[in-house]
């Protein structure tokens, strides 16, 4: 436990002498939802049909683009040697630098959601529910995420590569998240989605460590 | 203590070493000797488990160490060619996060009277992105003033050091095994490191 929170206050310490890459991912979510109701135009019916989708791609994609640096530094400084021989099992060692690349690219982009959802003219008990499914889901991309940054380690060109990994991957949590937005819009109940959200982020929370702690003792021979 | 019995490392299709066998005990020095890419690196990397060997097999206390590996890790303090510091951080930071990772709690003073052993404490409070070669090296180092693993594997550890460092960790390697510590390194340089037995290893294809 003390290795567990030793390695989550170094990425989080990390995090903050880094901010610029924190906010790297923020403005690219916001620019990227940004630029549909620019290019659409501002019919609230239109906008306000297509956001779960729009919204969801767009936090699936800047929580993608951080992912190549959740392994790669500490694989090129030699730090990620010392952690496969610290004393502890890896897969948990795992699960706190993903809780804090989650913390860092994740949670952010859940509290700006709502501002965001704002410009797509979403109703309220509609926004709360994207916050709600963004939440629950996030975690999910983060933990499967790390099976593909883990994956590609060392590998050349391996920001698109991580992208075609984990992309498919994440098709099963975009598509319970989105609905459950649009359930919520279209007056019906957004629980059995957000269930099976849930249910998906524990379900990575469970496998994707162990896929990840495997993958990195692979790509560190 | 630790032991190794045939082993071989094929990187790519090239045979770097086969048949690699060797015992070391309590008190005892190993120089792993070789030219450059005569897998010495690689061999210090199987000895860690970082690596798994093509054949052959290394034992802790007799058992092999995937078996038993938490134990054997927590035996083991092991500085590759890379630092593993983290730019950054600062020194104190790096060598406080190194230690804790291996099981070590240590608080500021200890961490700070290591490196004041290796002679860098000035630069505790910088961040390890500004220091030089050497200083890195150093910081990296310090660690061995604070751990309480009974093998070091060090690959090259004495490259960038100044000779005064170089004395300073030379003794503290004596130190090591005059307490019953084992110790393995690579190198090319010739320095005098006291132990109660020293054996040396020969790579060559």
């Amino acid at each position: 436990m003390n290795a567990w929170l030793t390695v989550l206050k170094r990425d989080l310490l990390l995090a903050f002498r880094r901010r610029s890459d924190v906010a790297t991912t923020l403005f690219f979510f916001l620019i990227v939802s940004s630029l549909f109701p620019l290019g659409i135009g501002p019919e609230p019916a239109v906008l306000s049909s297509i956001a779960p989708g729009v919204l969801w791609v767009a936090a699936l994609l800047a929580g993608m683009i951080s992912l190549t640096r959740l392994f790669a530094a500490d694989f090129a400084d030699g730090s990620l040697e010392q952690m496969l021989l610290a004393p502890q099992s890896l897969a948990l060692l795992v699960t706190a630098k993903t809780l804090a690349h989650w913390l860092v690219c994740g949670l952010p982009v859940v509290l700006l959601a709502p501002l965001i959802g704002l410009q797509y003219a979403l109703p309220n008990n509609a926004l709360l529910v994207l916050v709600f499914s963004l939440l629950l889901g996030t975690p999910a991309l983060s933990l499967i995420g790390a099976i593909g940054a883990a994956l590609t380690l060392g590998v050349r060109g391996s920001g698109l590569l991580v992208a075609l990994l984990v992309l498919p991957l994440y098709i099963p949590v975009l598509i319970f998240g989105a609905g459950a937005v649009a359930a919520s819009q279209h007056g019906m109940s957004a629980q059995a989605h957000l269930s099976l959200l849930a249910a998906c982020s524990l379900l990575a929370l469970v496998l994707a460590p162990l896929a990840t702690a495997a993958a990195l003792r692979i790509s560190v021979e | 203590m630790l032991s190794a019995q045939g082993l071989a490392c094929l990187r790519g299709d090239r045979l770097l070493f086969k048949n690699v066998g060797f015992e070391l005990n309590a008190g005892g020095l190993l120089y792993v000797l070789g030219e450059n890419g005569s897998g010495k690196s690689s061999l210090l990397r199987m000895l860690c488990g970082l690596l798994t060997p093509e054949e052959g097999t290394v034992f802790w206390l007799g058992k092999k160490i995937k078996q038993d590996s938490e134990n054997y890790l927590s035996n083991l303090s092991y500085i590759g060619h890379l630092n593993g510091l983290k730019d950054d951080l600062t020194a104190l930071e790096n060598l406080q996060i190194g230690a804790r990772l291996a099981g070590n709690h240590v608080n500021d003073a200890e961490a700070l009277a290591s490196l004041t052993k290796i002679g860098i404490a000035r630069c505790a409070n910088l961040p390890v992105r500004v220091l030089s070669q050497g200083q890195k090296r150093r910081v990296a180092l310090a660690v061995l003033w604070l751990t309480k693993a009974k093998l070091w594997i060090l690959d090259e550890p004495f490259a960038a050091l100044d000779v005064a460092s170089v004395d300073v960790l030379a003794a503290r390697l004596g130190e090591h095994m005059t307490n019953g510590g084992m110790t393995i390194i690579t190198t090319h340089q010739d320095v005098l490191i006291h132990a109660q037995t020293t054996q040396t290893l020969r790579l060559s294809a």
